[in-house]
């Protein structure tokens, strides 16, 4: 199915998780958050919180800024 | 001196530093410690997905354990957009609620955009945030902002990144005069100089980026900007003498060896 990652499309396969998804892209989760359709995703439920066609995901983290 | 307490907590050292426009993490945690500040700014952005799973991350370089992490609402233009990234930097940092806001009005300027920071200031206190607003170095928004329940007031000195120190000094006392919460000069400081008259004018600290970052050396600005704070810091709780327009000898007058 396709998704939009951090503004790019993406094909990913169907029913994945978050985890599976962060995981599948090599993502070190500690400094990160997840958002889905503009609706945060709490690190709590990436277990279980499964994606579907056409979602919209942020993944965002902490970088240098004044 | 006033202490420094923002968000419940005591800092001792008066100097906010922001993490951006370093050369790598190296420099960025070489300038955080010579800057000898305990509190850092960070940004908030896209992943860059594909990075190397290992290399490290700008938090693993100031860690929240020893410094806490003030994370920006840079780049937004909107309120919506500014709240918008405050509650995802609270779930970034694990439910931490210490923001700084900052909403602009143009690209060219970066000047603060009033109406939306007052907007968004309302919803992220009712939200429950502990809001460091920066605004202009206009008395009375710093004072709307206050009743609003805003942490901390932070007015710019000048633009973001322009060096050009604070502009205007009245308006700066003005607000300090005007409020009770903390007051933190934050853009346009260029040099040492210019956060040493921050708080000689009587801040409760200086928050500063590209005046470190982007000096020839930054780990040694990092540095005079800790002992000019500390300075100005001293002059202000000494207190400074009056000035007149006129001469004013140190020296006695009597027993000069040419008097007869």
């Amino acid at each position: 199915m396709n998704i939009i990652l951090n503004n790019q499309s993406d094909e990913i396969r169907d029913g994945i998780t978050i985890r599976e998804l962060l995981d599948h892209k090599k993502i070190h989760t500690k400094y990160i958050a997840v958002e889905i359709n503009q609706k945060i995703i709490p690190r709590s439920k990436y277990n279980q919180h499964e994606l579907k066609e056409g979602d919209k995901i942020e993944i965002i983290t902490a970088i240098g800024g004044g | 001196m006033r202490k420094l307490i923002i968000d419940n907590k005591e800092y001792k050292s008066r100097l906010i530093l922001g993490t951006g426009k370093y050369k790598d993490f190296e420099e960025t945690g070489k300038a955080v410690e010579a800057s000898g500040c305990e509190m850092v700014t960070v940004a908030i952005r896209r992943l860059n997905i594909g990075q190397d799973k290992d290399s490290p991350s700008l938090l693993d370089v100031v860690s929240p354990e020893k410094f806490t992490i003030l994370p920006n609402t840079a780049g937004c233009y909107t309120s919506e957009d500014a709240v918008r990234t405050c509650e995802l930097a609270s779930e970034l940092l694990s439910g931490k609620m210490l923001v700084k806001l900052e909403v602009l009005s143009d690209s060219k300027t970066l000047y603060p955009n009033v109406v939306e920071t007052l907007k968004a200031s309302e919803i992220l206190v009712k939200k429950g945030f502990k809001v460091m607003v920066y605004t202009t170095d206009d008395p009375i928004v710093a004072k709307e902002l206050e009743k609003i329940g805003c942490e901390c007031i932070m007015p710019l000195g000048s633009a973001i990144g322009s060096g050009l120190g604070i502009i205007n000094e009245f308006n700066i006392r003005e607000i300090i005069e005007n409020t009770e919460v903390p007051i933190i000069v934050d853009a346009g400081v260029g040099t040492a100089s210019d956060a040493c008259i921050a708080m000689e004018l009587g801040c409760d600290g200086v928050l500063m980026n590209t005046a470190v970052a982007c000096a020839k050396n930054p780990i040694l600005m990092a540095s005079a900007m800790k002992h000019a704070i500390e300075a100005g810091s001293k002059a202000y709780e000494a207190g400074r003498i009056a000035k007149t327009l006129k001469g004013v000898a140190s020296s006695p007058k009597d027993g000069m060896i040419t008097d007869e």
